[in-house]
């Protein structure tokens, strides 16, 4: 018994250790990005990236927010596209995944074929691409961010599934005592429906905060970078003012006054950082979202 | 990973939808759980059963229901439905001036040219090889995860390094490129200082095609095991307690019970996620691709992929837009196939799992 709880401690400290050197390697990057940022540049480019800073140093800092505009630029579109359009989007796909969800709407299986095949079919980028630009004329609006990807098929089964479960007698009172289908869907269904609201919109949040995708393709104009698509350029821009400086050096200027090194690290924990801290907190909806689905399957 | 995963993920939801259809009304009652009580009421009383029920669906405000849709599925029909039409892009020689209607056709032309060029083989060998990498190592890794996940006991201590593994799923590609830079840098990375300390060489990474199949496979499954095996630890989570006690009276050790109960156990959910992430092994995850290589040609010959190359093909100009649309076709219909095959060799392994 004694050499078994003594095997037992040994294989749960092993355990242990192996997931804390997982931990560590998950952790390790963020802190070579962070100490990057708060090192000098001269040591930098005298020893290269390390992760204790030969000696703390802000000036990366100092340097962005003494020209905050593009940041707080991109803060504005980000969060302004995260916000309305998650929000517009899980209201509408609630609207579409309630009716299928009742077992009763004649043609609801057309309804929901019509959003499957769209998960098994596309017609690719370069039609949406075009039908977005050229047609549409999206480009250069804020609302390329919010209209295009209002719909998830996904999603709405999701959402689907979750209103299926809900107690249909409810419904069916509701029905009886005169209520319309408006009043049961936005008065009844959706506060009964939190947790797959909360889900979906955090899902979406997520998309939608971490997209450099869609401005790269549409945005042209600087005041409409998103966060993500913002730190893309700043690490193609930076390295040609790299470039641009080793020609400089040969001319006698030193390339090193050029804080690009450190102020690249320190934009991305700038612009990556604050939401980061947030979502963890909201994992057990992401969980649940990815685990919804299989229970039933 | 993370584009498998959400596929995969997709797939159940739809599963589990497309049978409900497919059930009897009645079953469908009975499977949901609000309904069931509602169903058996009715049922027991006998003659209430078939009157209630119509009485039921004449309750039901269609026109309502239909007007509540209608928006979304417009959506839907606009950036659905209508790139499906322009496809016909790909027959056509797209001019900007003549509009998609307005082009001439030219047929297969432009798939001809696809097939003859050196592109050709590079993305099909790349997007193949790779993804397949990654679905093997992140099938690995991923069970791996949630079996030694499983095995410890402190529930606070489970639920801590899930929380750590998870955190850079949050993260997008491009700070992952960030970090991959950081390691990377040719001058700086902190991989290249090391190797000098250590009397080394340093290795130009951004021109090395050699190295990015493995890094492309060390970030994919650093951001997304953490995920994935989420799926896997909920699924042993619900595995009888009884089979791990009669295991252990009949004096069977910790490895026995893990290849003779617990991986058995997660099979079927193996078997059909990896058969669903061959089915998407067309679709390339761009983000890992654009932004970890940052987009440089000398790499391309290991990590050019379709995705990429059918973006660069769009920003080469409006020239191109007909080359790139037939190899988005091609992807699609390629896509379209697999998922149609897989479904076919699913529903022979595991019925209940199947798509339709």
């Amino acid at each position: 018994m004694i050499t078994a709880r003594k095997n037992n401690i040994l294989s749960q400290s092993i355990l242990h250790s192996i997931f804390i050197i997982m931990s560590a390697m998950i952790i390790i990057p963020f802190i070579l990005v962070i100490a990057i940022s708060f090192s000098n540049e001269k040591d930098i480019v005298a020893y290269g990236y390390h992760f204790i800073p030969k000696r703390f140093d802000v000036s990366a800092y100092l340097y962005i927010f003494k020209n905050p505009t593009s940041i707080i630029n991109a803060y504005n579109v980000t969060i302004f596209s995260t916000v309305v359009g998650t929000t517009l989007s899980v209201i509408l796909m609630s609207m579409l995944a309630y009716p299928i969800s009742r077992g009763n709407l004649k043609g609801r299986g057309f309804i929901s074929f019509y959003i499957f095949f769209t998960m098994l079919f596309s017609g690719g980028l370069v039609p949406s691409y075009i039908l977005i630009s050229q047609y549409l004329k999206l480009s250069d609006t804020v609302w390329v961010f919010i209209i295009p990807g209002l719909m998830n098929a996904w999603h709405v089964f999701l959402l689907r599934t979750f209103f299926a479960k809900l107690p249909e007698s409810i419904i069916e009172s509701a029905l009886l005592d005169g209520a319309s289908e408006y009043r049961i869907f936005f008065t009844m269904i959706l506060p009964l429906s939190k947790p797959v609201l909360a889900t979906v919109a955090l899902f979406g949040a997520l998309a939608r905060w971490n997209d450099w995708f869609t401005a790269m393709l549409y945005i042209t104009d600087d005041r409409l970078l998103t966060l993500q698509y913002l730190l893309q350029r700043i690490l193609m821009n930076i390295q040609l003012l790299q470039q641009e400086s080793m020609n400089v050096d040969m001319l006698g200027i030193n390339p090193s006054d050029i804080p690009s090194e450190t102020v690249r690290m320190a934009m991305a924990v700038v612009a990556a950082g604050p939401m980061l801290l947030v979502f963890p907190f909201f994992q057990k909806y992401f969980v649940k979202g990815l685990t919804i689905g299989s229970v039933k399957g | 990973m993370d584009l498998v995963i959400y596929i995969n993920i997709q797939a159940f939801l739809i599963c589990s939808f497309l049978n409900t259809l497919q059930k009897e009304p009645s079953e469908v009652y009975a499977m949901r759980g609000g309904r069931m009580e509602f169903f058996m009421k009715t049922s027991l009383n006998g003659k209430i059963t078939t009157g209630h029920k119509n009485k039921w669906y004449k309750n039901i405000n269609n026109w309502q229901l239909y007007s509540l849709c209608a928006v979304p599925m417009l959506l839907f029909l606009v950036f659905n439905y209508l790139p499906m039409i322009g496809i016909i892009i790909a027959f056509k020689e797209y001019k900007y001036d003549l509009g998609i209607i307005g082009s001439n056709w030219v047929g297969f032309k432009n798939f001809e040219f696809f097939f003859k060029s050196d592109a050709f083989y590079r993305i099909t060998r790349n997007t193949l090889t790779l993804n397949a990498i990654f679905i093997f190592v992140g099938l690995i890794a991923s069970v791996t995860v949630a079996l030694l996940l499983f095995e410890i006991r402190k529930r606070t201590a489970v639920k801590a390094y899930q929380t750590m593994l998870i955190v850079p799923h949050y993260l997008s590609w491009v700070i992952v490129g960030y970090m991959a830079y950081a390691f990377l840098h040719p001058q700086y990375g902190f991989f290249n200082s090391a190797l000098k300390q250590l009397g080394m060489a340093g290795i130009d990474w951004y021109n090395k095609p050699k190295y990015w199949p493995a890094i492309l496979t060390v970030s994919s499954i650093w951001k997304g095991v953490g995920m994935s095996s989420v799926v896997y630890y909920a699924s042993l989570m619900g595995i009888d307690t009884e089979y791990f006690e009669a295991a252990a009276i009949d004096g069977a050790n910790k490895w026995q019970i893990t290849w003779g109960i617990t991986l058995p156990f997660l099979r079927p959910l193996m078997t059909i996620l990896t058969i669903l992430a061959i089915g998407n092994i067309f679709r390339a995850d761009f983000g890992l691709f654009y932004q970890l290589t940052r987009d440089v040609g000398s790499l391309f010959s290991t990590t050019d992929v379709v995705d990429t190359y059918v973006y660069r093909t769009i920003k080469s100009g409006v020239a191109n837009m007909s080359m790139s649309s037939a190899v988005g076709v091609l992807q699609s219909i390629v896509g379209f196939v697999l998922i149609i095959i897989t479904n076919i060799i699913v529903k022979k392994i595991e019925p209940d799992n199947a798509l339709f």
